[in-house]
């Protein structure tokens, strides 16, 4: 059973992804996974894990550093996993205790009207492409969507994200290139409110989490819509490109600090990258991933679902 | 992160002193510590198992040399076989013997490609080239809008064919090039999944008809162990020539750089360091090395201590100046050696056992150095060695022949004299506490400027505060 988006979006009569749906999105995400030359306990052969045996661990150390879960959060599932003594299923055993280490599978907070959600990221993660989808999605669930393009730094990026504004049926609110993205935001949320939308996307420049004085423009952004609506940003996510390294610990962390991040979107998990930087990511700061990306296409963003997930990163 | 490696290198080696050789268990304990960090800075774990394998080897049975503690001395065994590994071979571009010389940008999607075809451009145009883009990427909505804009601010011409597909772009856009007179043409290609066989067969197509004199895969400084595949894959369909790092301003310490390196033999050969068009780099794999440690301050101290001075020179002057015989030839050549390792640490640093609490102390004031070396200049070969011969007479010619005033003159004097003495108090053990050392230390030169110890010293403390 895989998570659907009326339960992520918090609808009263919400169900999980049927069976055929969800079996497609599993499977679909565990090919992408095991693209990869080797599925991360792919050298493990579970029957043949013995707890009695050191190299049998360094082994499975290897496979979560080279799935990008890191030191620190590898270590404190070798630890967990000591713990639990009896590990006859290994695969199932490490997915639960990655499940676990992700919390409760999340929701995302559009009941206000309107809702309020900021899109933050360093570049390239794919955030216009995200908020593209996510504005589609919202928009086929029944919710009125406005998009801001409060990227003002990038050439083009106002295009492309009317582009998708278009694909989406959303409204569109932009600038003059080299604009204030502050004014960007205030624009959209003041036009979502005169004309009664529902949600509005606020885009921003891709920025390097060591850029103070961009990411006290952020922060501005943030400082803005708070003024004109008590509460907004509803949700600020922040994208995190599946192919990152361990910086992504570090980009969660100064974002979180900046604009107060209240999930992650992990894209392109369509490579063979398996994006376990998100397991540190909720180890050491306790953020949760909300969505995933893992595909082109408009249907290819999809709620997150934490078993689901850690079953296809472990298993073959 | 500054210098954590080499803090915990010194606390595993601490011990091993007394020693004189780095033998098998220290340097097992240390290379723990060294994979840790490799690990952290994302570097493949196969190709960090390889590379620990053969520091180790390299390590065993090294003599600690006096000047650099156990951790120091690991640490700059391992930063060179980084800096070895990653500078191997050549950085430049190739460039063709008729051009236009071609250029072919491949990589994932959001690694910075187009950013980085306007950032080359300008980098070749600032060495006298004249170069095109021209734009392969039909995919990602907007992309060629994106390279015009850049090619408009870097004053490039811009070569783009919204319809048709990458093969007859690269080939319209490359004969333009030629029918215009530009001598490089960069091709920017779209961002592609490694995974996406038809989308690699594209770009593989691409690449036969552009025959680039350069392939050059574009890498995101950030990216983790999955570098390694990306690389593979890329190189076995378009075989690129090098890397060019992205983003190389945040605080990733680009262990995928020499994963890819490892892997796939190929080096990298530029860097893009900032948001601005002008920030694009030639590769350097010394500040690499250091970047992928954590550590780029500790190690430049390594070097600059070795370089200041060599072993006998630093025994004849240290026995001098613990007996406080610290002559004007002395105080030159220390304060030659400062120019290029800061102040006054130059000198203590060589001194056993001072030498890690007076980490952090920083540069003197170039222009009072050259003043400092005028007046030393200015005296008699006797003055210097005899400095109490100095009396106002010759302090008047002194300051007349350096262009100093007898006031700055004085102050040397003085400065020399609480040096002697100071080097005198260690040489007998009665060594100061370190900050009132720092605060009472001799203040050079003169006017108005605060000395260098002091502002070195208050250096140190934001240092410590930002810890």
């Amino acid at each position: 059973m895989a998570r659907s988006w009326g339960e992520l979006l918090g609808e009263a009569d919400a169900a999980p992804e049927p069976e055929e749906q969800g079996g497609r999105l599993f499977s679909r995400l565990r090919d992408s996974l095991s693209r990869s030359r080797r599925a991360l306990t792919g050298e493990l052969a579970a029957a043949a894990f013995d707890p009695g045996n050191e190299a049998d661990w360094e082994r499975l150390e290897e496979a979560l550093i080279a799935g990008d879960v890191g030191v620190r959060a590898t270590a404190e599932l070798v630890r967990r996993l000591e713990a639990r003594g009896e590990l006859a299923n290994l695969d199932e055993a490490l997915a639960e205790e990655v499940a676990e280490l992700f919390g409760e599978p999340p929701t995302l907070a559009i009941a206000h009207r309107p809702s309020v959600i900021l899109v933050v990221g360093v570049n390239g993660t794919g955030k216009t492409t995200t908020i593209g989808k996510l504005a589609s999605r919202l928009s086929a669930h029944g919710h009125s969507v406005v998009v801001a393009a409060a990227d003002t730094f990038r050439a083009a990026a106002e295009e492309q994200l009317e582009i998708w504004a278009e694909r989406a049926g959303a409204d569109f609110v932009g600038s003059e290139r080299g604009g204030d993205p502050a004014a960007v935001a205030y624009d959209a949320l003041q036009a979502a409110q005169a004309r009664g939308r529902d949600v509005v996307i606020v885009d921003t420049a891709g920025r390097l989490h060591t850029q103070t004085n961009l990411m006290e423009e952020l922060a501005k952004v943030r400082r803005v819509l708070a003024g004109r609506l008590e509460g907004a940003p509803h949700e600020t996510l922040l994208v995190v490109d599946a192919t990152t390294g361990q910086n992504g610990v570090q980009q969660a962390r100064l974002f979180g600090e900046a604009v107060g991040v209240t999930g992650v979107v992990l894209t392109k998990l369509d490579g063979s990258a398996k994006g376990g930087v998100a397991i540190p990511i909720a180890y050491e700061l306790g953020l949760p991933v909300k969505l995933v990306g893992v595909g082109e296409q408009l249907d290819d963003l999809r709620p997150f679902d934490p078993l689901d997930y850690a079953r296809a990163l472990v298993q073959n | 992160m500054f210098d954590a490696l080499a803090d915990k290198l010194q606390s595993a080696l601490g011990d091993l002193r007394g020693r004189g050789i780095l033998d098998e268990e220290a340097v097992s304990r240390a290379m723990r510590e060294v994979r840790l960090a490799l690990l952290e800075a994302d570097v493949n774990f196969g190709v960090v198992k390889d590379f620990v394998a053969h520091v180790r080897e390299r390590a065993v049975g090294e003599e600690v040399t006096k000047s650099l503690t156990p951790g120091q001395q690991v640490v700059k065994i391992v930063h060179e076989e980084l800096t070895r590994l990653m500078g191997s071979s050549d950085s430049r571009l190739a460039y063709a013997s008729r051009p236009p010389t071609t250029i072919l940008l491949a990589g994932l999607q959001g690694s910075g490609k187009t950013t980085a075809a306007g950032k080359l451009a300008l980098l070749l145009q600032g060495e006298g080239r004249k170069p095109a883009l021209v734009a392969a990427d039909l995919q990602r909505p907007a992309a060629i809008d994106q390279l015009i804009q850049l090619g408009g601010q870097v004053g490039a011409p811009v070569y783009a064919d919204e319809r048709g597909d990458p093969v007859k772009a690269v080939h319209d856009g490359i004969e333009r090039a030629k029918a215009d007179g530009r001598d490089v043409v960069i091709l920017d290609t779209a961002g592609r999944l490694h995974v996406d066989e038809p989308l690699m067969d594209e770009l593989a197509a691409v690449r036969r008809e552009a025959k680039p004199t350069n392939v050059l895969l574009v890498l995101d400084a950030m990216t983790g162990q999955e570098a390694v595949n990306v690389a593979q894959a890329f190189q076995e369909r378009i075989d690129f020539d090098g890397v060019l790092l992205t983003k190389l301003d945040g605080d990733a310490r680009g262990g995928a750089a020499l994963s890819v390196r490892a892997i796939t033999d190929r080096p990298i050969k530029l860097a893009s360091v900032g948001e601005k068009l002008d920030a694009l780099e030639w590769f350097h794999p010394d500040r690499m090395a250091s970047r992928i440690l954590g550590m780029g301050d500790v190690l430049t101290l390594i070097e600059r201590a070795e370089a200041a001075i060599d072993e006998q020179e630093k025994d004849e002057l240290e026995a001098r100046m613990l007996k406080g015989e610290f002559s004007f030839d002395d105080f030159l050549r220390s304060y030659k050696m400062l120019r290029r390792m800061g102040p006054l640490q130059g000198v203590l640093k060589m001194i056993p056992g001072l030498g890690k609490q007076l980490e952090g102390l920083d540069d003197v004031d170039e222009k009072q150095l050259s003043r400092v070396e005028a007046i030393i200049l200015s005296m008699t070969p006797h003055e210097r060695r005899v400095p109490h011969v100095i009396d106002a007479s010759r302090r008047k010619r002194i300051a007349a022949g350096s262009g100093t005033t007898v006031e700055q003159v004085n102050q040397l004097l003085e400065a020399r004299k609480q040096m002697a003495k100071m080097m005198k108090l260690m040489g007998s053990g009665k060594m100061p506490s370190l900050p009132g050392m720092a605060a009472g230390a001799p203040t050079m030169g003169g006017g108005p400027r605060p000395s260098a110890t002091r502002k070195a010293s208050s250096k140190r403390k934001k240092k410590k505060a930002r810890r």
